[in-house]
């Protein structure tokens, strides 16, 4: 049988983390599938077909998916599970909402946010936020997945997979959308972006957080933030890198005023390459950065800025 | 409406765990156990929600070993009324604590189920979910903020791309996220006034549960370690090193 893979979209454009969960699908062996949930997603299902390595698109096109809602997905998925041995989805806030109904309801344990594929039943994953890492084998029968999607690289290529359509199950009718607040922005997303500039409680201030939007501008960077500044109302909650927020796994990551909780760590530690500027030379942070700066962020920032314009950046 | 609010124990969040040499898990000999951080969150919501006139009663509800009595006594004193301690030993899986709690939940009958939206040691984010999906309940996960009405809650649910609201009917689950509320202190007085608050102890069996794992832990080791690197004296110098050594800008 086939593994099927969840889709990860806004309804206009298919993220990132789909591709990634479906090369972590590819590794389990089985043809891959991909459902497409959303609400007038043609477009999404257009560029899942394009992915390398599917064979089919299932597209369900149903106001009640517009938001992915748990309790609409877990119908529709559950209804499709007989047909698959496994179902995988990326550990986004999606993946984490509407997933483990779906284990429940096929009476599977869920095995989160997979960092590699052992064979076809053992994963490693993550635990105590990522200070020890566990390898579990999952029983015989279907596997549910949730993929932290950082950890796994896209297949090269690309495809031409049919798109199928399926029915959409009848909403429940419990729940329901009322509103989003999305933060707006120019720049990549958090946590797909090759280059990440975070700041932390030595900002001091969600003002002074423009320092670092200039040096993000010049480097196409994302910016993001520790828990301590978003517990602080510098910015808002989906700034969050760390355990509980955003995990990224950029190119290069630079933390700015940031000390390094254990915590944070958690959610930036695989960066191939982390850039540490803080004044306290004691700063956690520099125990894991390849590059460390101990000075005070608000000359040295600006110092980074006026270099990086004279470079032509 | 009762409210009922499932509570972890695990490794304290200060702690900084030590993967044991034999790789069948991390020394949880001699550690600090506290009470899973965001199930304080939950426990702290639930009692504003009583002292509202929202809820009539909180019931704190445990998993675990015999210790887990500890961490009910801890809701109990932050202000809880009851305990119910389902004892088992070893790793009792998410779907077999959802198990656990849909049958608790069937015979107390709470309008509102309220919990982390994650252990801090398995790090799963799997019960709540599973627990609502079990009882064909809605799910409000990653609570942010919470406002209920007469047969409805609203959720504002912390998501990748901002806040998002969604409208249950209740009963319904909520997991917490963060920045839902800061939780109390327990004050002396309301600790000595916990310790005469009833627990009910049972077990899996009571429940017609298995809690037997079904994933199987194969090893559990160190992740990679980072070494530090190089200080750099200016933000000259660290451009330059991203930009020429590096290679990442």
């Amino acid at each position: 049988m086939a593994s099927l893979v969840i889709a990860e979209h806004d309804n206009a454009v298919l993220k990132d983390a789909t591709a990634k969960t479906a090369s972590a699908a590819a590794q389990l062996g089985a043809p891959v599938h991909v459902l497409v949930a959303g609400y007038q997603c043609g477009a999404v299902a257009a560029a899942a077909a394009r992915l390398p390595g599917v064979e089919k698109i299932l597209i369900a096109d149903a106001q009640a998916f517009a938001r992915m809602i748990a309790e609409p997905m877990e119908q529709l998925i559950v209804g499709l599970a007989p047909g698959y041995d496994a179902i995988l989805a990326p550990a986004t806030t999606n993946g984490k909402n509407y997933m483990p109904r779906v284990a429940a309801k096929l009476d599977v344990p869920q095995v989160s946010e997979i960092l590699a594929v052992e064979s076809p039943d053992t994963f490693r994953r993550p635990i105590y936020a990522g200070n020890a890492i566990q390898t579990v084998q999952a029983p015989a029968g279907k596997k549910v997945i949730t993929v932290r999607t950082t950890a796994f690289k896209p297949l090269e290529g690309a495809g031409s997979a049919p798109v199928e359509n399926v029915a959409a199950p009848a909403d429940p009718g419990i729940s329901k959308f009322v509103s989003e607040e999305l933060s707006r922005s120019e720049r990549p997303e958090l946590t797909s972006a090759k280059i990440v500039i975070s700041g932390g409680r030595g900002l001091q201030s969600g003002e002074n957080f423009h320092l670092l939007e200039k040096i993000a501008d010049k480097l196409h960077a994302a910016l993001g933030a520790s828990r301590a500044a978003v517990d602080a109302g510098f910015v808002p909650n989906d700034y969050q890198v760390g355990q509980t927020g955003k995990v990224v796994a950029p190119e290069l990551y630079i933390a700015v005023g940031i000390s390094g909780a254990i915590q944070h760590l958690a959610g930036m530690k695989d960066s191939k390459v982390i850039a540490a500027i803080n004044k306290d030379e004691e700063a956690p942070i520099f125990q894991i950065a390849d590059y460390g700066l101990v000075a005070d962020l608000f000359k040295a920032i600006p110092e980074m800025e006026q270099e990086l314009t004279r470079l032509g950046y | 409406m009762k409210v009922l609010v499932p509570v972890k124990r695990v490794i304290d969040f200060n702690i900084k765990v030590k993967v044991k040499g034999d790789q069948t898990g991390v020394d949880l000999s001699n550690v600090k156990m506290s009470m899973n951080p965001f199930d304080e969150i939950a426990v702290e919501e639930a009692l504003r929600l009583r002292e509202k006139g929202n809820a009539t009663e909180v019931i704190a509800v445990s998993i675990g070993p015999q210790a887990a009595q500890e961490t009910i006594r801890t809701a109990l004193a932050m202000g809880a009324d009851r305990g119910i301690l389902v004892k088992a030993e070893g790793d009792v899986e998410p779907l077999a604590v959802a198990k656990i709690l849909k049958a608790i939940c069937e015979e107390e009958k709470p309008g509102l189920v309220i919990l982390g939206k994650q252990a801090i040691d398995d790090d799963s984010n799997q019960t709540g979910q599973m627990l609502a999906a079990l009882l064909g309940w809605p799910q409000g996960t990653f609570a942010h903020k919470i406002e209920l009405s007469d047969a409805a809650i609203s959720v504002e649910r912390e998501i990748d791309g901002g806040l998002q609201t969604v409208e249950l009917k209740l009963p319904a689950v909520v997991t917490t996220d963060l920045r839902l509320n800061e939780p109390r202190y327990a004050s002396l007085p309301n600790i000595m006034k916990a310790k005469k608050k009833p627990i009910a102890e049972k077990t899996p069996a009571d429940y017609h549960v298995d809690a037997t794992p079904r994933l199987k832990v194969i090893k559990v080791t160190e992740p990679p370690k980072r070494r530090a690197g190089v200080k750099v004296k200016t933000a000259a110098e660290l451009v330059d090193k991203l930009k020429n050594e590096a290679g990442v800008i």
